[in-house]
């Protein structure tokens, strides 16, 4: 599969202000059989990363219902759809003190989606559906849908806290 | 994934092994349905112990089958929720919604 990505503006290749290559890029097909690889391949990476427990399954679960999102709605569910995941450390200041964290782009060549569309369902419904939006926003820090040239972008991103009594990031190992 | 029943007094043990994603949620929801509505099941429990993961496909498998068990006046409860499970159901507003037990003989004495 030739990278979807590579045709894209060069802001679009560097995603943070930080300009380091990606840590990890996935390249799969929309089936939804490889929901699990994803999964799978996120936990340890964020685990180093510095995000552990459920920090790190809140970051897990919303990029699998990003991914089911792009393979049910961008792609209608057909299954040889190209689909491209790109993770990057992120680094902030805040408070005197530097915050780490994760901002992960997902790439999709569907259509353009409608945003105005995508409300999350009010959660007093009681009805089967609707939810992944709502998981997505409920777990990540930022959540932005671009639009880029043919593709869509949906770049999410999460900084480790310590504050809330979660393990905080690890020591950084040069990678 | 794979999921399987088993009678125990009179209620029905939906046992489910692996995680539960867009990929297989259909097999869980056709499964509670049976029980629920085809068979009539008086109470169907769900034994998640050996799900690590679940979805909000699988979350609306969930909510098909509590729907079904209010439907046809029968209880459907679940047991061996993982953290992951309870963290989806409560971010989903759920998790109050359906009854929760640690383990499988809190579920059938319930």
């Amino acid at each position: 599969m030739s990278s979807i990505a590579a045709n894209q503006p060069r802001d679009m290749n560097k995603p943070s202000k930080l300009n380091r290559a990606f840590l990890l890029k996935l390249e799969l097909r929309s089936h939804p059989n490889l929901l699990c690889v994803i999964r799978g391949a996120l936990e340890p990476l964020m685990e180093m990363l510095g995000f552990s427990g459920e920090h790190n399954r809140e970051i897990i679960r919303a990029v699998d219902e990003a991914v089911s999102n792009i393979m049910r709605h961008s792609y209608q569910s057909r299954p040889d759809q190209p689909i491209e995941i790109y993770c990057n450390r992120l680094e902030r200041e805040t408070s005197g003190e530097t915050e780490k964290g994760v901002e992960i782009l997902l790439f999709d060549c569907g259509p353009a989606v409608d945003t105005t569309k995508l409300p999350a369902r009010p959660l007093d419904e009681i009805r089967p559906g609707g939810l992944g939006l709502h998981i997505i926003r409920g777990s990540m820090d930022t959540v932005e849908y671009k639009r880029a040239g043919r593709l869509n972008r949906l770049r999410l991103v999460k900084y480790a806290r310590t504050s809330k009594g979660e393990s905080g990031p690890k020591e950084e190992t040069p990678l | 994934m794979k999921i399987s029943a088993r009678r125990v007094d009179t209620a029905t043990i939906l046992d489910v092994t692996g995680n539960i994603d867009m990929s297989n949620s259909p097999e869980v929801r056709k499964a509670l349905l049976r029980e629920l509505r085809e068979k009539g099941v008086t109470r169907v429990a769900l034994n998640l112990t050996a799900v690590a993961y679940i979805d909000s496909s699988g979350v609306a498998s969930l909510v098909e089958g509590l729907k079904a068990s209010r439907e046809s006046g029968s209880r459907f409860v679940l047991f061996g929720l993982s953290d992951s499970a309870k963290e989806v159901l409560k971010i989903s507003r759920l998790l109050k919604l359906f009854e929760v037990y640690d383990d499988e003989t809190q579920a059938i004495a319930s």
